[in-house]
């Protein structure tokens, strides 16, 4: 026999009444969650609130939860370490080479660099980190990229700062709460960075593709293809991000443009610096008695 | 251990433990994602629908349909989707797992196991659709490994239902 449908309780008005609320209550809601979800398309703001809340909520849990992986992480990986020993040797020595003649070619790099800032009458400002601060889970299970940062308003994080790992720029501020905040990856797919490739300077577009991965889309149509293993920094223009930040290395060309790796690897990243929101120098004033003698 | 003597004729359950424990699981379940490890790529299933979806299937009445609100609310304050993405989505597939319900005179569990999937997927691309809506732009090819992956945990997800559907009645 099939089994009796919950939906008809028999001639209990009662019981239907209250089915027929239920049925209500649930449409309703579902009106209700319609216009939450509208509020985050017209109203990013608000939205950002609400989600700070939620942030401040699930920081606490999995910071608990963070702290108990790296203590364990520490034991495996010394038992790890002793897991195909000789490879890992070679293939070390390997990079251990390469790496050597990278920072030769860093150092050449700085030298010049130093000579040209001197040329151009640029002086480096010494940014000062808002908050340094560790990235304690993400959404792995919706499409949008977000990281939770266990440092909040409290510390001084506000909406739109640029957070910086140790090995690149990693994202910025979306949504703050009080305790911690809410990271908008690089690599999500609604995320664009203004970059310029480092070696010479021709300007790019990250824009994220929610995969792991960044495409980089030249500026300019006249400027040469990018090559897989270009670097990819930061370009300071449109302010957020100071210039100069590594973001991603190009992998290969797609369809759409050229692929690229980010340069901070999120999921092996335990701390991120949060810093201040970087302006472009204002243009130098113009001559008054240039401008004057020119009339 | 030898057990004594336990009635089993007219055994009281705890009223709390019969809903709590369905409603305790699917929340573990939403909150699977504060494992603490930085995915850069979406393919964690959501278990907190899975879980919802298992229990709906092995116990048809658990559950009145406003039920998904509050659990969808309790997701999405975990998942960084919009709030109100689950809220709406777990709403709508209560309803139309209802009307299933009607027109379905018999169910098995393949059967389950594919509109479990189908729904699933559905929540997934429409959860793509509402995130991309609030300034997301992702490809829908990036969540296909994440459907999958979602139908094939769904076996296994029934089968921790139905061991809690058991523990859920001795408690």
């Amino acid at each position: 026999m099939a089994p009796p449908s919950p939906r008809r309780p028999g001639f209990s008005r009662r019981a239907q009444y209250g089915i027929f609320a239920s049925y209500v209550i649930a449409v309703a809601g579902a009106a209700f969650a319609l216009l939450l979800v509208l509020t985050a398309r017209f109203d990013p703001e608000g939205h950002a609130v609400l989600q700070g809340l939620a942030a401040d909520v699930t920081s606490p849990i999995s910071a608990v939860g963070r702290s108990i992986v790296d203590g364990t992480r520490g034991a495996g990986k010394s038992v790890g370490a002793y897991v195909n020993a000789a490879s890992k040797n070679e293939a070390m020595t390997h990079e251990l080479a390469a790496a050597r003649r990278k920072l030769v070619q860093a150092d050449v790099l700085a030298v010049e660099n130093r000579r040209l800032k001197q040329l151009l009458g640029i002086q480096s400002v010494d940014t000062k980190p808002v908050a340094i601060a560790s990235l304690v889970n993400s959404t792995g299970s919706s499409s949008r990229r977000y990281a939770t940062l266990s440092a909040g308003a409290g510390d001084g994080v506000a909406n739109g700062l640029p957070v910086i790992g140790p090995e690149g720029l990693v994202g910025r501020v979306v949504a703050t709460g009080r305790l911690s905040a809410r990271v908008l990856l690089i690599v999500d797919g609604g995320n664009v960075t203004p970059v310029k490739r480092s070696s010479d300077g021709a300007p790019a577009l990250a824009i994220g593709s929610g995969d792991g991965r960044l495409i980089l889309r030249p500026l300019s149509s006249g400027t040469p293809a990018f090559k897989p293993g270009d670097i990819f920094v930061t370009s300071g223009s449109g302010g957020i991000y100071r210039p100069g930040i590594p973001v991603a290395r190009a992998i290969n060309h797609g369809r759409e443009g050229t692929l690229a790796r980010a340069m901070a690897d999120p999921s092996r990243l335990d701390y991120a610096m949060v810093e201040p929101v970087y302006q472009a120098p204002a243009p130098p004033a113009p001559n008054q008695y240039d401008e004057a003698k020119k009339k | 251990m030898p057990r004594g003597y336990e009635p089993r004729l007219n055994r009281v359950s705890s009223r709390w433990a019969l809903i709590g424990v369905p409603a305790a699981s699917v929340m573990l379940g939403s909150m699977t994602v504060l494992l603490p490890a930085i995915a850069v790529y979406p393919l964690l299933p959501p278990f907190g629908l899975l879980m919802l979806l298992a229990w709906r299937m092995l116990v048809r009445d658990l559950w009145p349909v406003w039920a998904a609100l509050p659990l969808g609310l309790f997701d999405d304050i975990f998942s960084g989707q919009p709030i109100g993405s689950a809220m709406l989505l777990w709403t709508l597939v209560f309803l139309v797992l209802d009307l299933f319900d009607r027109w379905m005179m018999w169910r098995d569990y393949r059967q389950d196991w594919l509109l479990a999937a189908l729904l699933t997927s559905f929540v997934l691309l429409a959860g793509l659709g509402i995130a991309n809506s609030a300034g997301g732009e992702t490809a829908i090819s990036v969540i296909i490994p994440q459907m999958l992956a979602s139908a094939l945990c769904f076996p296994l997800i029934v089968r921790i239902c139905a061991w809690l559907d058991r523990v859920r009645w001795n408690l």
